[in-house]
């Protein structure tokens, strides 16, 4: 199972798509590992510097209709090799979503109020999330507070999550 | 029609109530329901071009299986870099070419026969009603214009796809969106499908299929229907799906003739995929089109949606007519008959691609590439080149474009420019003027 710990990322906008998480010009890469400079590139978010602000962060934190646009993998895959194996949001694009559990990532839904509240108290300071998938929580941790939050995820995605993705589940079953 | 409210979990025996479209392809397609509402369908088309198989067939080799679930449902095209533009996307080519020969898959379309692969595949009759099909490609929601699921799905899906023949799904919930009213002249399907984005925004039916009914889809040819269909994506469906008619049954006489005695029999056929009278829908939509003017995008969302009237005057660059939205025989013929005997703006670059090689090639026949060449537009190949960036037409920082194609995201078209998404008359007409107008200006 992958790391669903660490640094979080916050981008504070909605409708953040796939063209802005890796822009098409690198999807003539044959790898995964060569789109890792590229994360985020393109994204307009006032402040944001993607080759200052990405490094060392392993969760994302962000508003709606995360990762709409373009069905291309690569967009999971560049948060992937990036370190990056989970993002929280208020709602993901259907292909984006599927993209992430099929990888054997998560894309978390928590409703408008929490995550307004989160980005209230934790945006723009150092914070942590751990993920306790089993108790199906996440801790939110900074210098000034700690909070729990229920993580509702569906059984598949959990099933897909522990066998590391899609091509391994439907393997050994269909 | 029902509206269900509020959401009702798939019960696995759910007879009480009619089935859309959706749901009864579902219905006849499933091989597991392994979670709550989680299907997995059996496929009868894996469609694949060369941007997203490449990856997934060397995870295929890395993983000791590179095999194909059935070379006869595997359709393959080159069409996104054609030809070529540098080493990179020879290699991708190249890795897509080889795989296709290794596996004697037949329906391989390379340079010279290829086009867009949403314009190619229904052209070639691979489409039909009742298909469930997946292609790493979110524009795959266009083959719903048959009667189809199509849907796009990431690169793994694509793979579990290329070597099991299934896919999974959620059980498809449905909008039901009526297009009323009566098309004004000079107004077509992009303009209703750009007011619908326009109005239920880019999440409106996030995993949702849409089914287009109502008097004027009923009333659309099957290239309009697939344009409306295109869009769905835009608005964050998973398919968009047209009711199979005697239109429907027309377009693809020539491929099923053999296989029913008459075109009525076909058409009684598709018919058991209509939905019930008592189907279950998330929204009934009506969306009226009597007053609807030519429409165009402002920003860089597709939703940011506007009468094509109100950004009279904004210049642009360079026009471009292709895509898998609009690059059809139709749409030529609408901006060929604009074009014809005019010549475009000096301030402008006139890019057309048609979306197809029968499509170039009907073109000629019928004289339309003359018309835009006399108008001072430059003609490609069929390949999805501009509309994503790629090539043959990519724009500079700071440029406009005035594009046929589908999204106007940033960066889109060329880092820093800005599309505005448009239907081939407008965009013919804007070519003339060199700045943005939905008729003829100083005529
Ligand atoms: S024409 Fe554009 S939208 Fe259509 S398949 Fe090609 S790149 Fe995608």
């Amino acid at each position: 199972m992958k790391n669903f710990n660490g640094q979080v990322l916050f981008l504070d906008r909605s409708d953040i798509n796939t063209d802005e998480i890796i822009p098409a010009k690198y999807l003539t890469e044959n790898s995964r590992e060569a789109l890792r400079p590229y994360l985020l590139e393109d994204l307009s978010i006032e402040e944001f510097d993607f080759k200052k602000d990405i490094v060392g962060k392993s969760v994302i934190v962000t508003r709606a209709n995360f990762g709409c646009g373009s069905s291309r993998e690569h967009a999971p895959w560049a948060l992937e090799v990036n370190g990056i194996h989970m993002v929280i949001a208020e709602s993901f694009a259907r292909i984006f979503r599927q993209n992430m559990f099929n990888c054997g990532m998560m894309a978390i839904e928590l409703p408008k109020e929490t995550l307004n509240d989160i980005f209230a108290n934790y945006a723009g300071t150092p914070t942590q999330v751990a993920t306790l998938l089993e108790d199906r929580k996440l801790i939110f941790q900074n210098q000034k507070r700690t909070d729990t939050i229920p993580l509702s995820i569906a059984d598949f995605d959990v099933e897909l999550v522990h066998a590391g993705g899609w091509v391994n589940y439907a393997d050994t079953r269909y | 029609m029902q509206i269900r409210t509020p959401y009702q979990p798939y019960t696995g025996d759910n007879t009480r109530v009619g089935k859309t479209i959706a749901e009864k392809i579902f219905d006849t397609h499933r091989v597991d329901a392994p979670f709550d509402d989680v299907h997995v369908i059996r496929l009868d088309a894996v469609f694949c071009h060369e941007i997203t198989t490449p990856i997934a067939i060397n995870d295929l080799i890395a993983r000791g299986k590179d095999r194909v679930f059935d070379t006869s449902k595997i359709k393959v095209v080159i069409d996104h870099v054609s030809p070529a533009k540098d080493s990179k996307t020879a290699l991708q080519g190249k890795i897509l070419r080889d795989w296709a020969r290794r596996h004697n898959i037949q329906d391989f379309f390379d340079i010279g026969h290829n086009g867009v692969c949403h314009a190619l595949f229904p052209e070639k009759g691979f489409v039909r009603p009742g298909y469930t099909i997946i292609m790493g490609d979110s524009h795959t929601c266009t083959h719903g214009a048959f009667g189809a699921f199509a849907a796009g799905v990431g690169t793994t899906d694509l793979e579990v796809g290329i070597l099991k023949g299934v896919c999974a799904f959620h059980y498809p919930h449905s909008i039901n969106i009526r297009i009323t009213g009566r098309l004004p002249e000079g107004v077509h399907a992009k303009d209703v499908i750009l007011s619908v984005i326009g109005r239920i925004g880019v999440d409106g039916a996030t995993q949702k299929v849409i089914e287009f009914s109502g008097p004027v889809v009923d009333a659309m040819s099957m290239e309009a229907r697939m344009t409306l269909c295109n869009m769905a994506v835009e608005a964050g469906a998973t398919c968009g799906i047209c009711y199979p008619d005697i239109t429907t049954v027309r377009y693809l006489w020539k491929y099923i003739q053999h296989e029913y005695s008459s075109q009525e029999e076909a058409l009684t056929d598709f018919s058991k995929y209509l939905p019930d009278q008592d189907a279950v829908y998330d929204a009934v939509m009506e969306h009226d089109v009597s007053g609807l003017e030519p429409q165009a995008t402002f920003g860089f969302k597709p939703d940011q949606v506007k009468p094509a009237r109100e950004l009279q005057g904004t210049p642009v660059d360079q026009v471009y007519i292709g895509s898998c939205t609009n690059g059809r025989i139709e749409d030529l013929r609408v901006a060929a008959a604009i074009l014809n005997g005019r010549k475009i703006s000096e301030s402008v670059r006139g890019i057309v691609a048609p979306a197809t090689s029968a499509i170039f090639r009907q073109a000629i026949e019928e004289g339309l590439i003359q018309t835009f060449m006399d108008a001072g537009f430059c003609v490609t190949n069929p390949t999805c080149g501009a509309c994503l960036g790629m090539s043959n037409g990519v724009m500079a920082e700071g440029e406009v474009c005035a594009s046929t194609t589908n999204r106007n995201f940033n960066g889109r078209m060329g880092k820093g420019a800005m599309v505005h998404l448009m239907s081939p008359a407008t965009a013919a007409y804007t070519a003339i003027a060199g700045y943005i107008t939905p008729s003829l200006q100083n005529s």
